[in-house]
């Protein structure tokens, strides 16, 4: 028969401060467990959200980031001649010959400069990477000097502001819009007309062609086609891909760090969770005694004090997602180490990542209640009646 | 002295207990320490480069390249002493997961520049200079991936397309810790063979004079190219050094508020063990004070008893995270060489043993001096 878990509940509100603080303790491992996860998140999200599964990117064999690669315009056109590409509205070939750098920019306050992607693109782009549009101004006017910014990177810079002009590789640039890009690393991004940016950036060169094809499937056969041209030594990539693969370095750091961290903090509130449940099985001998004279099995009385434990941390679980939730959104920057720029991401707290906070707690108060409830299971009755 | 025994046994009386919670404290010190050291280490890799070295770039952005007949113009400034450059190569060895730094120098230069943080056996220097595809390597990187010297390594460019092929003909130890030992350098003559085009300074490094001459030649540089097609922008070693550490964005600010969650978690942990113990006392507190022992002293058993647990805890997190550390030359892949914990965190750490001891055993041990003892004997659990 089961040990109905209101009496858990009591017993646990019997001692309020030492529930309270063991619940406490797990939170705040929750809490840093789930941040940590949302950090992440956020930065994986911007990253993989960056490509589409139905574009293909084209880099310089070997190139592991669009900051080493280059492709001249000759080989530009042959790629871009291919029949497998998707037809624009203008029925010209969705292919973008992009030029990609990264410059160094006045951040907006605190001095000091920021790296940050610049990208020459055709005016094809914006129908190859169809999640961008513009949220503010307009577009830069081909033939002249004109960019639009990033929505993530806009507040970070100065003279960022639509009608202001910025400086870099030697000339002024207007400010034509502020574009979004549902979350993905272009919102940290300054796009341009290639042929302006080309010969203030690094001379006669792409970095990267961006394809649209009639269809994904496609794929396999484009690139075998790229890559066995002797011509053009390149290498076909595609973009989700491409992008996925680009956020590898910096999310294995901070899983590595969310683990190393989150782990250790949960042994310490495991101890004590297990202090505060051997203390309860020590002050409730009596009852316990009790609960096995009147016919409650001993596998029942383990599972209430596992129960008990159990329930203390799913406390102290959703205690700490409350606690995390607000983190969700919050914008912060760091670099990716592959473009050598700034980017700018969200926290990003998924019902996923909530899941496995809650889930975390559980499984530190099992372990917690373990022993302790072992302990109240074998209890000697008639010793411990006395 | 002579109630040591009183508090040993009190101690003693639930171990595990005891163990558990010293034991927690314990991690969360040494989880503070990691923690901190993170942030330490970043700013001296931001304090070492030295005040007597520049750093020169492009002025557009550090990935863009100037031209090598800067080199005679900036050795031609006053107060240079000493010229080379360099510039990221960015091999892959085997596999894009074993990152490590690699660049290609103008190496005669590069050698003699940074001759004085750099141990460079004589022979093996002179070997490595006059054999064009040979390189250097740090200390670490050899041990990493078990090379031997004069072995041929292959490495995949990622900017120069190809597979490029060195002879290791030299094994630089750093002087200081903070120079990194994961790195290889080449002479870049050898890309100049396949791409003379393209193999240009990322980067030049002078050596100064003279320190306080550093203002004085970051302007003269900087105004002598400022209307060329290559700007530049000239700044002390440190300065290039920091302002890269600070491209991690907001680190310290990360480390600083999980190490403060962790150290509040522990702290409810040791705060509750404590009050445990205190309660299950409370008869015996009533017998004490039958028998003599005035508040005063029974408050300062409890708080020595919080400050045994809370310091033990300190000394073994704080020892492990000293004794792991550096002598397993831990550096985050690289990223963070000179790993450390410095003696400003042990304090720091022993610090919060302290503020540990006090908020863990304060509650408790007011109470057990506050109590009466008739209401202690009366005390039911």
């Amino acid at each position: 028969m089961k040990i109905p878990l209101v009496y858990n509940v009591r017993s646990l509100l019997r001692r309020p401060v030492s529930s309270a603080m063991t619940a406490l303790g797990v939170a705040l491992v929750v809490g840093v467990f789930i941040a940590m996860l949302a950090l992440a998140n956020g930065f994986k999200m911007a990253l993989v959200r960056t490509g589409s599964p139905d574009n293909v990117l084209v880099l310089r064999k070997g190139a592991d980031s669009e900051l080493s690669s280059g492709i001249g315009r000759a080989n530009a056109a042959i790629i871009a001649a291919l029949p497998e590409i998707a037809a624009g509205s203008n029925g010209q070939p969705l292919a973008s010959p992009e030029v990609f750098v990264p410059m160094s920019l006045d951040a907006a306050t605190g001095g000091g400069d920021r790296l940050v992607v610049t990208r020459g693109v055709s005016a094809q782009a914006f129908e190859v990477r169809q999640n961008v549009r513009l949220i503010a101004g307009r577009r830069f006017a081909p033939g002249r000097d004109e960019v639009i910014i990033g929505s993530a990177i806009a507040p970070r810079l100065a003279h960022s502001a639509v009608g202001d002009t910025i400086h870099f590789g030697g000339r002024g640039w207007l400010v034509a819009g502020h574009f979004s890009s549902g979350g993905s690393a272009f919102e940290s991004e300054i796009w341009g007309e290639n042929e302006q940016l080309m010969p203030v950036l690094r001379g006669e060169f792409y970095q990267v062609i961006a394809l649209r094809l009639r269809s994904a499937a496609l794929f396999d056969e484009v690139k075998r086609t790229l890559e066995d041209d002797r011509r053009l030594q390149v290498d076909a990539h595609r973009e989700s891909d491409f992008y996925a693969a680009q956020s590898t370095v910096l999310r294995v750091i901070l899983n590595f760090l969310a683990v190393f961290i989150t782990g250790i903090m949960a042994i310490g509130a495991v101890f004590g969770a297990v202090n505060t449940m051997y203390a309860a099985v020590a002050s409730r001998t009596g009852e316990i005694a009790v609960l096995l004279t009147l016919g409650f099995r001993p596998r029942s009385v383990l599972a209430s004090f596992l129960a008990e434990a159990a329930f203390l941390a799913l406390v102290g679980g959703l205690l700490g997602c409350l606690v995390a939730l607000p983190i969700n959104g919050v914008v912060t920057s760091t670099t990716n180490w592959s473009s050598f720029s700034m980017i700018a991401f969200q926290f990003l707290v998924t019902p996923r990542i909530l899941l496995e906070g809650v889930l975390f707690s559980l499984v530190m108060g099992v372990l917690g209640g373990f022993f302790p409830a072992r302990r109240a299971s074998h209890l000697p009755v008639i010793q411990a009646i006395r | 002295m002579k109630f040591l025994p009183l508090v040993w046994a009190n101690l003693t009386r639930h171990k595990r207990r005891t163990v558990l919670t010293t034991l927690s404290v314990a991690l969360a010190l040494f989880l503070f320490a990691s923690l901190r050291s993170v942030v330490t280490t970043l700013r001296a890799g931001a304090d070492v480069g030295s005040e007597s070295r520049m750093i020169v770039q492009s002025a557009k952005a550090i990935v863009f390249f100037l031209p090598r007949s800067y080199k005679e113009r900036l050795a031609a400034v006053p107060g240079v002493a000493a010229v080379t450059w360099a510039d990221w190569f960015g091999g892959v060895y085997q596999d894009p997961k074993n990152f490590f730094a690699s660049f290609a120098a103008d190496a005669e230069s590069y050698l003699e520049l940074y001759k004085t943080d750099l141990e460079l056996p004589a022979d093996q220097k002179a070997t490595f200079l006059r054999e064009r595809t040979a390189c250097v390597v740090g200390k670490r990187l050899m041990d990493k991936f078990g090379w031997r010297l004069g072995q041929d390594i292959t490495l995949k460019g990622t900017i120069f397309q190809g597979d490029w092929t060195f002879t290791i003909r030299g094994v630089y130890r750093a002087v200081d810790p903070s120079f990194s030992e994961d790195a290889l350098v080449f002479h870049y003559e050898v890309i100049y063979e396949r791409y003379p085009q393209w193999v240009n300074p990322g980067w030049y490094v002078l050596r100064l004079k003279e320190p306080s001459l550093a203002p004085r030649v970051a302007a003269a540089v900087d105004s002598m190219f400022k209307n060329s097609a290559d700007p530049t922008k000239t700044g002390t070693e440190r300065a290039f050094n920091a302002n890269f550490m600070t491209m991690w964005g907001n680190v310290s600010f990360l480390m600083n508020s999980i190490g403060m969650a962790v150290v509040f978690a522990i702290l409810l942990v040791a705060a509750n063990s404590m009050m445990l113990s205190a309660r299950e006392r409370t008869n015996e507190v009533g017998v004490l004070k039958t028998v003599g022992f005035t508040d005063r002293l029974l408050f300062g058993l409890v708080m020595v008893e919080a400050s045994t647990i809370a310091l033990g805890g300190a000394v073994l997190g704080l020892g492990a995270a000293k004794a792991l550390y550096r002598p397993t030359g831990f550096s985050a892949m690289g990223f963070l060489p000179g790993f450390d914990v410095t003696n400003g965190t042990l304090a720091m750490g022993l610090g919060l043993a302290v503020l540990l001891a006090l908020a863990s055993g304060l509650v408790p041990a007011a109470g057990a001096a506050r109590l009466s003892a008739v209401q202690a004997l009366r005390h039911v659990e």
